[in-house]
């Protein structure tokens, strides 16, 4: 037996071992998620216990080394898990932005002494963290953020308002993006800080949208004092992680996509005649967006294959990014029209308080979110197809 | 499925990469059309390209060939379509030697699939019959007449139809017009009495031909296999046509895409390289982003033939469907972006865009491809 074929017999049997049953079953939505923090109710015995016992198996960062609280996984072995996970239905035991985004951020760019410090609790589910970056003025240009952070010889005199911060209610700790410096340009100014959300001075308040209510919060900051050890790598760094990041996060959102195939949820939705669905427009749009489903699927698979092992697909993530929420954009929008006027109740019992118009009005900020696709399709021309201009 | 290509592929691709930007780049095509040439490719390339291993991708080595396989006459496939390579390679090397391999008996395997791998010998499938493909509405009649049967039709859209040293005729030997099933296929002889074949100029310069079938008597053995297995020997050469096609249109489209990109890049007006304007950025990202995705169901649906998928037919259609709307896209967004040059003969982007036209129609567009398969999925 090869390693890698033991490793799947004993991760297999671990699995079968530990998880428990309840958490076997499909999530109905993010209520069911397990987000962790200081301030988390679990929503069971079974999702505490299953978090507990991944976080000791280092399982709810897999690849991350042993001493930070990971599994030390290579790429391979972290696929047999994510396999048998999957086949026996196992629900993620922390759903994380510490796990997704600060980690990777920290094991790139912080000292080792940060990450002692922070990711192992990270892995635990013990500290919840959120992102701060956008700016009420500092949207799709994002370098031109404002935020100030002063140095006052042993700290960071912090003013400036974030938008945008999801879960900024829920979470214990931010990573910021801060201004310490305006001489340069705009992007050299910009540092990487770390601070607890209970500091005095910082208030997150939750922003309604047009889906309903969301995670996302403005985050008001004002004469927040961070000490200068929270600050990741140097000062001026800021700007060239969150490029890091945000590459990162745009290969996660292009992922994102519905679960079922969209015909048969239209089918769900609108029913059949003779069939067929009765509309032959729209039975031909969505055998098209299943077309693109697929390709695209096809698609992310085969970039992450020809990116080399470990590395980034760099300004191509920008590629899946745009073509990845405009696609669940025009799925939504297809659902709708299966669904006619029962799609478009949004209060009450019988729509589960207008689950799928919800969803649908949610979908518009795909396509916003982490870059727009505008944004998206400049990184492409200038960055993949090297075109022209500034 | 990880769709990267194994090395052997990557040589395959490699050699026809550079056999036919060598052999047969655009400037042949245009040379044959000016030259109004009569056979429409030129021999001695076909030759070449049989000795390169090419006619012979999809016959085993049996019966003369190397076997490669799907993913190999893919990438075959993608450089004709790079370069517009006028050859018998769909007509002969991926539909006939498909229905022989595929439905024929071992007598007509031994004698005809030897003569496909060296080039010896050319054929064509007559199939479709009205402007839009569908098998179904096959009309030519094929009676049982003696030992043997009578054909009786009219085709149309028949590649490299007026070359052909056989045909393979579709006909229907039993149920009406309209029925999926009752199809077979027959070896004729263009020479034989009451087959009468007309070349068709087609807008894209290549090989097409009508074929009227009017009495036309052949023997029991000129059916290939037997009459029963003509369904699935035509659904397997389909698909593997489909494929191809999807192939093609993916090397022309990419290369469309490529010329239009690198036009972008050098033509100036209102003082600037017109390629700064980003109204023109976002539509070369989008087209990238396309063509990307279509690329990579090409590879899916190709992957999934050699390792006989049972989704495969579902797979090539929704490539077939992919890659006819992809390509499309480029070749009316290609002669926009060049502008006025876009529109004289001289410039290759107007060729690419014939030869898109022609293929994403063979065999089904993308709306046929659609309603199969919204039916095969069941909504």
């Amino acid at each position: 037996m090869t390693d890698l074929e033991t490793f799947r017999t004993e991760t297999c049997a671990w699995l079968e071992d530990n998880c428990p049953a309840e958490m076997r079953t499909d999530m109905s939505g993010d209520n069911d998620a397990c987000w962790g923090g200081r301030n988390f109710k679990f929503q069971s015995e079974a999702q505490k216990v299953w978090l507990e016992r991944c976080a000791a198996k280092g399982f709810t960062a897999p690849s991350w080394d042993k001493k930070y609280g990971g599994a030390g996984l290579n790429r391979a072995q972290e696929q047999v898990l994510r396999q048998e996970m999957k086949r026996i239905n196992a629900r993620p035991p922390l759903s994380s932005f510490g796990v997704w985004m600060l980690g990777p951020a920290l094991l790139k760019f912080g000292s080792e002494d940060q990450k002692l410090e922070y990711l192992p609790p990270i892995t635990r589910g013990e500290i919840r963290w959120c992102q701060g970056y956008s700016e009420p003025g500092s949207g799709s240009d994002l370098a031109s953020l404002q935020t100030k952070a002063e140095d006052k010889g042993d700290h960071y005199l912090v003013n400036g308002q974030k938008v945008w911060t999801s879960y900024a209610d829920k979470a214990d700790w931010i990573f910021c993006l801060v201004r310490t410096d305006n001489s340069g340009s705009k992007h050299e100014g910009i540092s990487f800080l770390l601070f607890d959300m209970e500091t005095p001075g910082v208030e997150a308040k939750p922003i309604k949208l047009i889906s309903g209510k969301s995670p996302f919060c403005e985050t008001f900051l004002t004469d927040v004092k961070v000490p200068k050890r929270n600050l990741v790598n140097e000062e001026g760094q800021g700007w060239n992680i969150a490029k890091y990041l945000l590459t990162h996060e745009r290969e996660m959102i292009g992922e994102t996509g519905a679960a079922r195939p969209v015909s048969e949820m239209a089918v769900d939705l609108a029913g059949l005649e003779d069939g067929k669905l009765a509309d032959p427009i729209l039975r031909g749009e969505i055998a098209q967006a299943e077309v693109d489903d697929w390709a695209f699927k096809m698609t992310m698979g085969r970039m992450l294959g020809e990116a080399k092992a470990g590395a980034s697909l760099g300004a191509k993530s920008s590629m899946l990014k745009y073509y990845g929420t405009e696609l669940n954009k025009r799925r939504y929008e297809l659902l709708m029209d299966a669904a006619g006027g029962d799609g478009l109740e949004w209060e009450g019992e019988r729509s589960d308080d207008g689950r799928l118009a919800k969803s649908w009005m949610r979908t518009k900020g795909n396509s916003i979110e982490g870059g727009t696709s505008e944004v998206m399709l400049n990184i492409v021309a200038k960055r993949v197809l090297d075109m022209p201009g500034a | 499925m990880g769709l990267l290509l194994n090395e052997d592929e990557v040589m395959i691709r490699d050699m026809a990469e550079g056999f036919f930007a060598d052999k047969a780049p655009v400037s042949e095509l245009r040379r044959l059309r000016d030259t109004k040439d009569e056979t429409g490719f030129d021999r001695a390339l076909w030759t070449e390209m049989a000795q390169m291993g090419f006619a012979g991708v999809l016959i085993d080595d049996d019966h003369g060939g190397n076997g490669m396989g799907y993913m190999a006459a893919g990438l075959i496939a993608e450089q004709i379509g790079k370069n517009l390579s006028a050859t018998p390679f769909l007509s002969t090397a991926v539909l006939a030697a498909t229905a022989l391999s595929k439905g024929g008996s071992e007598a007509q395997k031994s004698e005809w699939l030897p003569k496909i791998a060296d080039g010896s010998t050319i054929m064509a499938l007559a199939l479709d019959e009205g402007g839009k493909h569908n098998p179904k509405k096959t009309a030519t009649t094929a009676e049982k007449s003696g030992n043997g049967f009578k054909l009786n039709g009219s085709k149309a859209m028949v590649a490299d139809g007026h070359v052909a040293d056989k045909l393979i005729v579709v006909a229907r030997t039993s149920g009406d017009v309209g029925d999926p099933d009752g199809l077979s296929l027959f070896l004729v002889d263009p020479k034989a009495d009451g087959v009468s074949v007309e070349r068709t100029i087609m807008a894209d310069s290549r090989n097409s031909a009508r074929v009227e079938l009017d009495n036309v008597e052949v023997d029991g053995d000129a059916v290939l296999g037997d009459i029963e297995s003509g369904d699935a020997t035509l659904d397997a050469v389909l698909k593997a046509g489909r494929a191809a096609l999807s192939a093609e249109l993916l090397g022309a489209g990419q290369e469309a895409f490529d010329q239009t990109l690198g036009y972008l890049k050098e033509r100036k007006q209102f003082g600037k390289i017109i390629g700064e304007f980003q109204a023109l950025q976002h539509r070369a990202a989008h087209m990238y982003g396309e063509i990307e995705v279509a690329r990579s169901a090409v590879l899916a649906a190709l992957t999934a033939l050699d390792s006989g998928d049972e989704n495969a037919d579902l797979y090539v259609s929704m490539t077939k469907a992919k890659l006819g709307k992809t390509a499309k896209h480029i070749s009316v967004e290609g002669i926009q972006l060049h502008g006025g040059v876009g529109m004289t003969d001289e410039y290759d982007i107007g060729l690419f865009s014939k030869r898109i036209r022609v293929a994403q129609e063979m065999f089904g567009d993308a709306n046929f491809q659609l309603d199969k398969i919204a039916s095969a999925k069941k909504f």
